[in-house]
């Protein structure tokens, strides 16, 4: 299938353009509050509070005897907030550490969850069968009425995230000093949080459980690498998550079904890696171009110092001097020299060197700069 | 020992208390961090709070300011409780509190400085901003607004965190450890605005581990231990006498003599 075909087909494919839509707004919604969970150095929370969903699901089948998405979806809202709570409620009341707490809470709810399903498993209810889908995902099953679900939530989400900015902001970077402002650091706190574990709960039925938290951190960690604002921040990891449902849809449409969950999150990791690679301030790739050019300079600028040293000793700075000499160099290259020639900092006459006034200067001036600039 | 002299003249208080303590109290798990300190802070002071590690005094400001919650105890600000009087003070947090790598700017982090009074939800205007750039001038970090603040150097970092506080226009300033990590062009011009603000009428109060600049900066101090050892002019009490009971060595502020 081509790809005009499959444009036209997202279109018009009643299955095709809810998955399509429903994938973008999912990913668009967790990479925004993803951004603030990565800033917050609570990448973890989020597959606590996925895993913690689980005997939410569980349990409201049990009461219900439905598999109704709403209802399951509230179950999952619920014992996923209880979690985080208590994760909070770990770290503020004993010496344990945050992550600590998160591992055993996701264990301890996932394995609770776990139980409640395979006791589901055994019962005769014809209706259970299905249930297992909340680990994995299954994309397929999204109706109209789930996009809907999802779209107006990102929509509160974006009017509370332009509402309380500043509060978010701050309370990012400098939770104490919010305090001191006069700021009910706790409110901000749980307002961001619990929105955290709405997106989360919404995006379960399309990937899952176990693959959640991917959602919510990779498109925030790839954007970091793009930018030093935080509103660019959030913008971009809101694109490359709508983009990874997107693209991870169309794969898996295109290629036999492949599990579109999963999918997603590997085009979000793509996105990732991408980032971390070829970003131009943050990224290896450059960081290494630029060190490399750094050092090339430095051996440049010793070796004309070391040259310089030497013209010192004559009264004529440009008297010429043996090549000879530099040899027992360390940064010393032909091509060193060579550089030098170019610069205009000296002249070569067969296997004789000698400075110009223009390299004698420069090498008599080389960081000798007061550091005013504190740099 | 000129200058010292002259500094000591400078001050003139008021007679009203800026800062009142009583009876604090705090503890994190059994063995208290703070116990039962009194404290009187005159207005126009500019106060060192010193002592050994561990002996409370981040703790002190931290309870003071409501970010930690004392077992027992009041705290008031010119006469009222501290709830009704956040507008009057400021804080300048340690340096290493904060994650410097946050994606933000020098300018946005000193506007956060103006959040206080805007209140919630209503965004920093032309206003707010013209207050962070005249508070960046007076720290020397005007040509820097721009800088991403994981790009500025620990100095820079801390002018930064003292510009925010100017910001805020308060009448009481709480700093955690200005000049730590910070060489000595900063310090100078650090103290220079602290002494500015002294003049200026406001309230300072500085945890201070140098012990040998107490004198030189200061015009106040409060030795700390868990419990307050002492408080008042640092003519009057900066003596070997306190030091002693204070850090529990046989300490002699060898500067002085």
């Amino acid at each position: 299938m081509d790809i005009t075909e499959y444009i036209k087909l997202v279109f018009t494919d009643y299955t095709l353009r809810t998955i399509t839509l429903g994938t973008a707004i999912l990913g668009a919604v967790t990479g925004m509050l993803g951004s603030f969970a990565v800033l917050r150095k609570q990448s973890l929370l989020g597959d606590a509070i996925s895993h913690a969903a689980l005997p939410g699901i569980a349990i409201a089948f049990l009461i219900t005897g439905a598999k109704d998405t709403n209802t399951l979806l509230i179950g999952a809202l619920v014992s996923g907030l209880i979690g985080t709570f208590w994760i909070r409620g770990i770290i503020t009341k004993t010496h344990l550490k945050s992550d600590t707490a998160l591992g055993l809470i996701l264990s301890l709810f996932f394995g609770f969850g776990m139980l409640l399903l395979t006791f589901i498993q055994k019962q005769p209810n014809a209706n259970q069968a299905g249930l297992d889908k909340y680990l994995f995902g299954q994309a397929a099953t999204l109706v109209e009425s789930d996009v809907w679900l999802m779209a107006i939530v990102t929509g509160v989400c974006l009017l509370v995230l332009l509402l309380f900015w500043k509060e978010f902001k701050i309370l990012l970077f400098d939770a104490d000093y919010t305090k001191t402002l006069g700021f009910n650091t706790r409110f901000i706190d749980v307002l961001i949080t619990s929105f955290i574990v709405l997106a989360i709960v919404l995006g379960l039925q399309t990937v899952g459980v176990v693959l959640m938290s991917a959602m919510l951190l990779a498109p925030a960690a790839a954007a970091r690498q793009w930018t030093n604002s935080l509103s660019t921040m959030v913008f971009l990891a809101a694109i490359f998550g709508a983009f990874s449902g997107v693209f991870g849809t169309a794969i898996s449409a295109s290629q036999n079904n492949l599990s579109t969950g999963p999918v997603i999150v590997l085009v979000a990791a793509v996105f990732v890696v991408f980032s971390f690679i070829f970003s131009p301030s943050r990224g290896l790739l450059f960081k290494q171009i630029r060190f490399i050019k750094n050092r090339r300079d430095l051996e440049l600028h010793k070796t004309l110092a070391f040259m310089y040293h030497i013209a010192e000793t004559h009264e004529n700075i440009s008297h010429p001097h043996a090549i000879k000499l530099l040899n027992n160099f360390q940064g010393f290259t032909k091509k060193t020299l060579q550089k030098l020639v170019e610069k205009n900092y000296a002249t070569i006459d067969g296997s004789m060197w000698s400075l110009t006034d223009l390299g004698f200067e420069t090498a008599a001036n080389l960081y000798t700069k007061q550091s005013t600039e504190d740099e | 020992m000129k200058e010292q002299s002259q500094n000591k003249e400078t001050p003139t208080y008021s007679g009203v208390l800026a800062v009142k303590v009583d009876d604090l109290t705090v503890a994190y798990n059994y063995k208290p961090v703070l116990w039962d300190i009194d404290l009187e802070i005159p207005e126009g002071v500019l106060m060192a709070i010193v002592g050994p590690n561990g002996a409370g005094k981040s703790t002190l400001i931290k309870s003071i300011l409501g970010i930690l919650k004392p077992i027992a105890g009041s705290v008031s600000i010119y006469g009222k409780p501290y709830d009704k009087q956040r507008k009057l003070v400021a804080y300048v947090p340690q340096k290493g509190s904060v994650d410097w790598d946050f994606p933000t700017t020098a300018l946005d982090v000193v506007m956060m400085g103006t959040y206080g009074s805007l209140g919630w939800i209503k965004r920093p205007k032309q206003k707010e901003k013209k207050a962070a750039l005249e508070a960046l001038e007076k720290v020397g970090m005007l040509a820097f607004k721009s800088r991403q603040i994981s790009q500025l150097s620990g100095g820079q970092q801390q002018r930064i965190f003292l510009a925010r506080a100017l910001v805020q226009n308060a009448s009481i300033y709480f700093m955690d450890e200005p000049f730590q990590g910070v060489d000595a062009t900063t310090e100078i011009a650090i103290i220079n605005i602290l002494k500015e603000l002294r003049k200026a009428g406001k309230t300072v109060i500085v945890v201070h581990h140098d012990l040998q600049t107490v004198p030189e900066y200061f015009d106040w101090v409060t030795f700390l231990n868990v419990k307050k050892i002492a408080t008042g002019p640092v003519k009057d009490i900066f003596n070997d006498d306190n030091l002693t009971k204070t850090y529990g060595i046989n300490y002699k502020v060898s500067i002085q003599e």
